[in-house]
């Protein structure tokens, strides 16, 4: 069943977008990633113009996180004040970025710049994630109890306070500062930003990883949802027919994904979120540096 | 602004023609709805002559369907710092969002290299780029690329020997219409040639337009910004809200 869009004005297979919703929100469920990342390029596959892929990937994301979010409130893994704390300092850094976003889209590089951000960040939390986990999974056969990390510089930061559901006392600084710079890059990239925030959680703030996902989709939330408002009220991007359409997949999946993370180890949902990271890493970086097919591209110019 | 134009080419035509379209449209104007697909717009309609069919070479129909114009910014990738990066752009003034020319036989016989740069008939002469910077070398490669892009994705198309003549008198064609169309007025030239001269030539308009909710979704999104985003959050929220519920009870039920 073919439907025709009436923001992005193509026409494309509403069974397509559902399935394509499916998929991300089962991801978005199991490892706690808005799965913006995925999305965003899955829908330029489908012929779908960037920047109405990026717009409604935001509000989207809103969608199948709260899906996803509620699924957690009920088993209790939501650090609700960690999240608030982060929302707090992404929605600074999301505002920021936009900034940023419009300064560098002037310098007329702005899709270079973004793909050069995937690929570093990308490449370099799914190599760590890897690594970390392989060395965990390791020491679990060994037999040996994993020591949690603790950093000296934020143990000695003011404004300490205690995050029960995490079973933290810390202070809030470094939460906010990772808010912050979530955020810069969230707007900046187009996405979620839930594959930096789960390992930013879990490596700087050192969350329990049971914790970690949940609550970095409570704070995905408020920043997709603020992002949404920005894209549709500055560029009219924000295409609600297929926002539909991916979200009625997307919630779905949410629920399925959610439930399939429950059963899987800690480890193995890492290692799961880390190679899945470097092959979107890894397909981004070949688009760079091999010789694209076509080397001229159309762009709309003064339609807005 | 069409109308001008057209008005203009009559003015110019040749004196002597006395031959004329009399032309029939499937429809005349497309109507995008919720589930369009494309559609295909059958163009077809006799020549009305005061005499005898005139001596000479056959004569031949070319139609040509256009979308609305309007500016393209094309850039090229360059190797640099062993990254494959935008550098050179060129705006093409004014490009068809959509262009079709279907003719009753090869292109280079139905019509004059001179008559095409008049009229503007084929897809290479369509597109206009006269605002290319002189710093940048080879400024017809970025016309080029307009033409092969859009040809590859089917917006730019040319069908020879697809307009059918029947007796010098009746003639049809059907042009098919994308599923990826942009609103606007569309014009249809008909033009008659003999010998690859123009002796007639006739215009009309297609519309093109979004309808019911394709419409108002859009007039929205434009005129009310703010809502439209908050009815976007709002279908998001309730959609993720109603999906965890219906899971909680399917598994408690």
């Amino acid at each position: 069943m073919q439907i025709y869009l009436p923001i992005a004005e193509v026409s494309v297979n509403a069974f397509l977008l559902f399935g394509l919703g499916g998929l991300v929100g089962i991801l978005s469920g199991m490892f706690g990633v808005g799965g913006g990342f995925l999305m965003t390029p899955l829908l330029f596959f489908i012929g779908i113009p960037p920047a109405v892929a990026v717009a409604t990937g935001a509000n989207q994301i809103v969608a199948s996180s709260i899906s996803g979010v509620l699924a957690h409130l009920r088993r209790k893994t939501v650090d609700l004040k960690m999240g608030t704390i982060l929302m707090i300092g992404g929605l600074i850094g999301a505002a920021a970025g936009v900034f940023l976003f419009n300064y560098l889209k002037s310098l007329g590089q702005i899709d270079l710049f973004v793909k050069l951000c995937y690929v570093l960040f990308l490449g370099v939390i799914g190599g760590l994630m890897f690594i970390e986990s392989l060395n965990a999974i390791r020491n679990t056969r060994k037999g040996k109890v994993p020591k949690r990390k603790r950093h000296g510089i934020i143990l000695g930061l003011p404004f300490k306070t205690r995050f029960r559901t995490s079973g933290l006392y810390i202070s809030i600084l470094p939460p906010l500062m990772i808010g912050v710079m979530v955020g810069i890059l969230v707007a900046i990239m187009g996405v979620g930003g839930g594959f930096i925030m789960v390992p930013a959680m879990i490596y700087l703030l050192g969350m329990p990883t049971k914790v970690v996902v949940g609550t970095s989709l409570f704070q995905i939330i408020f920043v997709t949802g603020f992002t949404t408002m920005l894209h549709a009220t500055t560029n009219y991007t924000v295409d609600v027919a297929l926002a539909v359409f991916l979200l009625v997949g997307g919630v779905i999946g949410a629920q399925i994904g959610a439930r399939i993370g429950v059963k899987l180890k800690a480890e193995q949902l890492r290692i799961a979120l880390a190679i899945m990271v470097l092959a979107v890493c890894f397909k981004l970086g070949l688009d760079l540096f091999l010789q694209p097919a076509e080397l001229y591209s159309l762009a709309s110019a003064g339609r807005h | 602004m069409w109308r001008w134009v057209v008005l203009m080419m009559f003015l110019a035509l040749p004196a002597q023609a006395t031959e004329e379209v009399v032309l029939g449209l499937s429809q005349d104007q497309v109507a995008i709805t919720a589930t369009y697909n494309g559609s295909e717009i059958l163009i077809f309609g006799a020549i009305k002559r005061d005499g005898p069919v005139p001596e000479g070479p056959p004569l031949q129909v070319i139609v040509a369907v256009s979308g609305p114009d309007e500016p393209v910014l094309v850039r090229r990738k360059e190797k640099r710092y062993g990254v494959w990066m935008n550098t050179d752009s060129v705006l093409v003034d004014s490009a068809p969002s959509f262009y079709a020319v279907a003719t009753s036989g090869p292109f280079s016989e139905v019509l004059k290299d001179i008559e095409d740069l008049r009229y503007k008939v084929s897809i290479e002469r369509a597109i206009r780029s006269v605002g290319a910077a002189m710093s940048i070398k080879n400024a017809q490669r970025f016309a080029d690329a307009v033409v092969r892009i859009r040809e590859n994705n089917g917006l730019y198309k040319t069908l020879e020997n697809a307009v059918a003549v029947d007796q010098q008198t009746l003639f049809r064609t059907s042009i098919a219409m994308p599923s990826n169309l942009t609103e606007g007025e569309y014009s249809a030239r008909i033009f008659l040639t003999r010998g690859g001269k123009i002796i007639s030539l006739y215009a009309t308009t297609i519309d093109v337009k979004k309808v019911g909710l394709e419409r108002w979704l859009y007039n929205m999104s434009r005129e009310k910004p703010f809502w439209y985003g908050l009815m976007a959050l709002a279908i998001a929220i309730a959609a993720g809200w109603g999906a965890s519920t219906i899971f909680t009870v399917l598994r408690r039920g």
